[in-house]
């Protein structure tokens, strides 16, 4: 009696050990890709960047970032959670001085209001070159694809918010509740709901994703649709003859941070 | 040897009872979580980790404090802590088990915690903490449980155990660097961006695992007539002191440079905890708190008159336990958020159900510390008579 027990232990351990080392051997090995068929519309870059030009927004007014906001948080069903501390945002606004902390200096509040009017400047996602929130991701939740998108998997993310610790721009939104619920006053967080793009569950992390679903249809990002005088421009920074070149040397920008080494590819003239 | 935790005095079954309320009350809260999800808690989009992040760091610590009486005894044959190691194992049981029901709690979504396992990432300091930490609970588990059934046999442990023992040493320290490093590698938290953060870990690790091993002696003696001696006391204390002076040295050292070199960035966060910042500092009480506890300890604990005083020693060692309760299951993890990257300022409360679950918690630790000491005092008066 006692050997078989033995003997059943030692087989259901060897078993466990068999089944975990398979993963792990996976994480190493190098798998062949899936093959997928591409649509002939989409728009492909080697590394998708963004020019928001602030002096533009400042002749438009805080109305055009709102309309930005209204289009990329409808068209991805964002949930607007009635506690503000629990918001989730893919593209908001920050004063000048928070959006970059380090160009602090003695009457920058005047430059905001006289030399920006007021307007604040959009903030998202900046798509880094060296994100530090993929390298902290436990379950490659998030990842990012070969033109450079930082990209999150709803159905893979544990909600560890790891991601959140890591990222130093505050681009990531938890689900801190059921994004698909009703509020107190019985209507939905999902103020219009589009079944182009999926809804996600409580407890899972969410930011902007440079539109990718857009641009594998051949449609611009929506913050860039909504804005028709170039206020941002969306394009392929390895491209000579992009747009987003021809700005970027034509232009003194700058970025969110650039010293923490994370590379953003968001830029902005001021 | 379970059978011998089934038995015991009326006092020991109202514990139990007790800390079964405990667990339960945490139990039905959680089950309110699994519900609505993370947004019952006092966490927010700024403030993202919380109370549970932060009693699974400092739990961490207790648990790795068990090496400071395994390491005398096996390493350098110190004969007066062979009562007690036992007693540290178990501690590095029950708090393992308590960190990895912090991180399980935290998730926002329990259901796909497998996850780690089913896609392992080596890039990510958080795959090395859940293997380091499960290794270590089943060292201590299986290190622990032999040695106590080889003491009710009245014979002594195989040599394997020796070799498994030898292996959990280093592996103790793992587990607090680790832990440190899920913080210190990140680019945008001037707050924990220091590499004095994982000695500084240790440190105060060493300090509040020994001081709480200390406060169970004293509770033994007084509920189980467990005498672990004085002198094995005496040396624990010392251990206490010891450590306390290192982790209050490195925190000295972190200031130094946080206040010296004045960049924004690093000093934005002690601000708010020390004096305000922009009219906020509803955490402030909490760090004078702390402050105030750790030096009139550590200065108490130095002085050998006071160390070793017996009626002393165990105020002594509660306040090393509490003050570093706060500073690191509250304050360390909880700073690192305040200001938020855009320089805001959102505050932090637990709410009263993320209360209730961390409690819970604390209760399905104490209740398997208990049980574990029962066996082992059990034991050990069987072995007596």
């Amino acid at each position: 009696m006692g050997n078989s027990r033995r003997d059943f232990l030692k087989i259901a351990g060897l078993s466990a050990l068999g089944l975990g080392i398979k993963p792990t051997a996976d994480a190493f090995a190098q798998g062949a890709a899936p093959k997928v068929s591409v649509n002939p519309k989409a728009i492909r870059g080697k590394r998708w960047a963004m020019v928001i030009n602030v002096q533009k927004f400042k002749e438009k007014g805080p109305e055009l970032q709102k309309a930005c906001m209204e289009a990329c948080h409808s068209i991805h069903n964002v949930p607007h959670f009635d506690n503000p501390k629990q918001e989730v945002k893919w593209i908001w606004t920050a004063e000048f001085g928070h959006s970059f902390p380090d160009q602090e200096r003695p009457y920058l509040h005047e430059f905001e209001e006289d030399g920006l009017k007021g307007v604040p400047v959009l903030v998202l996602c900046n798509h880094c070159e060296n994100p530090a929130c993929v390298r902290v991701c436990p379950v490659k939740a998030t990842f990012q694809r070969p033109d450079g998108i930082v990209m999150m998997d709803y159905h893979r993310c544990i909600g560890c918010r790891y991601c959140m610790a890591a990222c130093p721009y505050g681009a990531r939104s938890l689900n801190w509740r059921d994004p698909r619920s009703l509020d107190k006053d019985g209507k939905p967080f999902i103020k219009t709901l589009n079944r182009e793009f999926p809804t996600r569950t409580r407890g899972v992390v969410e930011k902007c994703n440079f539109c990718a679903e857009r641009l594998a249809v051949g449609k611009m990002p929506a913050c860039v649709e909504v804005c028709k005088d170039n206020e941002i421009v969306f394009g392929d920074l390895e491209d000579p003859k992009s747009e987003v070149r021809k700005l970027l040397r034509e232009h003194f920008v700058i970025r969110r941070k650039p010293q923490l080494g994370t590379n953003p590819q968001v830029y902005y003239i001021v | 040897m379970f059978e011998k935790a089934l038995s015991g005095s009326k006092g020991y079954w109202a514990w139990v009872i007790f800390l079964l309320i405990v667990i339960g009350i945490g139990v039905l809260n959680y089950l309110r979580q699994w519900e609505y999800g993370l947004g019952i808690t006092g966490m927010s989009r700024d403030v993202s980790w919380g109370l549970y992040i932060g009693q699974f760091t400092y739990l961490v610590g207790v648990a790795a404090s068990a090496v400071m009486l395994v390491m005398p005894y096996y390493l350098h044959n110190y004969k007066v802590f062979g009562k007690i190691t036992i007693l540290g194992e178990f501690i590095a049981v029950s708090a393992v088990t308590m960190c990895l029901s912090f991180v399980i709690l935290d998730l926002g979504r329990p259901d796909r915690a497998m996850n780690m396992l089913l896609h392992p990432t080596p890039n990510s300091v958080l795959f090395w903490d859940a293997v380091v930490l499960s290794g270590y609970l089943g060292l201590n588990i299986f290190i622990g449980w032999t040695v106590l059934g080889c003491e009710k046999r009245g014979a002594p442990p195989p040599k394997w155990t020796k070799v498994l023992i030898y292996i959990s040493i280093p592996w103790a320290f793992s587990i607090h660097t680790v832990t440190a490093f899920l913080l210190a590698g990140l680019p945008g938290r001037g707050f924990w961006l220091t590499a004095i953060m994982a000695p500084r870990f240790l440190g105060s690790a060493f300090a509040a695992g020994p001081a709480l091993v200390i406060l169970l002696c004293y509770l033994l003696k007084r509920v189980a007539g467990f005498d672990a001696g004085w002198e094995a006391i005496r040396s624990v204390a010392k251990i206490v002191a010891y450590a306390m002076c290192a982790t209050v040295f490195f925190f000295l050292c972190e200031m130094f440079t946080v206040y010296y070199s004045q960049i924004p960035e690093h000093m934005n966060h002690f601000a708010y905890f020390f004096k305000g910042l922009h009219g906020h500092g509803s955490l402030m009480p909490l760090m004078w708190a702390a402050i105030i506890m750790a030096v009139i300890s550590t200065i108490l604990l130095v002085i050998p008159s006071t160390r070793n005083n017996p009626d002393l020693l165990p105020y002594l060692c509660a306040m090393v336990f509490i003050s570093l309760l706060i500073e690191k299951g509250i304050l360390l993890i909880v700073g690192g958020f305040i200001p938020s990257p855009l320089e805001h300022i959102t505050e932090y409360a637990p709410t009263l159900p993320e209360l209730a679950i961390t409690f819970g918690v604390w209760g399905i630790g104490a209740l398997m510390l208990t049980v574990f000491y029962k066996i082992t005092m059990s034991i050990r008066k069987e072995a007596q008579a």
